[in-house]
């Protein structure tokens, strides 16, 4: 008896944790996603007729094994970049991503050089 | 000389940071369709709205060019353009093929029959998840396709006297 209680619980944790992680997939790929015909808003943010098909799309595709990525992916083909708030690298947008990092390496060596001049003097 | 370098360093970052404002300010917004130009569309699968059968990729690859349209009874923008549907549906090169977009299957028929029925085939959507296979955000919106399923256009809104006459070149050549 003892053990078919164990049990229970470790598969209805099982499914609680299922659940959650199925809600947060989800949910990440909609504050992702860009509401098109609103302002400013997300997929997540908006109850426009747009984002709640977009809903519905992501969700079926999440069903049928489709990774975060191919989704992205399919929506970018058919929306362009714009439909993403965190676009993938490319080409045209290389130099925005590693600008950051230039600049703090940059800045870093300033910061460096300074120090070191004003210790000498 | 190291002052210099940091003077230049900074002298760059302003004239970058002014550059990326200048250009991200002048830069339209606004989401366009010109990169589905060009685009294949797959893996159509369309419910007829009064025949239990699907249209698919091999229906419209039979067409030398089709307009898919979508539509519905509750949008007032699309009653502005039947008038130009129906013109188009007298184009011999050009199939329409409307979709019925999160409407009432009652509605529909009656806006056809009060309005005319332009189209060749009509196939719903009732939740509206087929339209994001076609990048459509809004209705009426209507791409017009080739007989490889390539997009020539797509128009977002209405289609106006504009369109119709850039069709009526597109199919008559």
């Amino acid at each position: 008896m003892r053990i078919k209680i164990i049990a229970f619980f470790i598969i209805l944790n099982f499914n609680i944790v299922n659940a959650e992680t199925f809600s947060a997939d989800s949910n990440k790929i909609f504050k992702n996603l860009r509401c098109l015909i609103c302002q400013g808003q997300s997929v997540a943010d908006s109850n426009s007729e747009f984002a709640q098909t977009i809903k519905l799309v992501v969700r079926d595709q999440i069903n049928n094994g489709k990774s975060e990525k191919e989704i992205y992916n399919f929506l970018i083909e058919k929306y362009g970049e714009w439909i993403v708030y965190n676009p993938p690298i490319n080409k045209t947008n290389f130099l925005l991503w590693s600008l950051p990092y230039i600049i703090f390496l940059i800045g870093g060596f300033i910061i460096f050089s300074f120090f070191r001049k004003s210790k000498k003097n | 000389m190291q002052k210099n370098i940091i003077k230049l360093f900074i002298v760059l970052l302003i004239i970058f940071i002014i550059g990326v404002f200048f250009i991200g300010l002048n830069k339209n917004s606004i989401y366009d369709t010109k990169d589905l130009v060009g685009q294949k569309i797959t893996k159509i699968q369309l419910d007829h709205l009064t025949d239990k059968r699907i249209i698919t990729d091999d229906d419209l690859k039979k067409n030398d060019f089709t307009l898919i349209n979508f539509w519905a009874s509750w949008c007032a923008p699309c009653r502005d353009e039947h008038p130009i549907l129906l013109k188009l549906s007298n184009e011999e090169n050009l199939k329409l093929l409307g979709v019925n977009f999160k409407d009432k299957k009652n509605n529909a028929i009656e806006f056809l029959n009060k309005l005319g029925d332009p189209y060749d085939d009509l196939t719903k959507d009732e939740f509206g998840k087929h339209s994001i296979n076609f990048g459509i955000y809004g209705i009426p919106e209507s791409v017009l396709i080739d007989k490889d399923l390539i997009i020539i256009k797509k128009f977002i809104g209405p289609i106006s006297k504009n369109d119709y006459d850039y069709i009526k070149n597109i199919v008559r050549k």
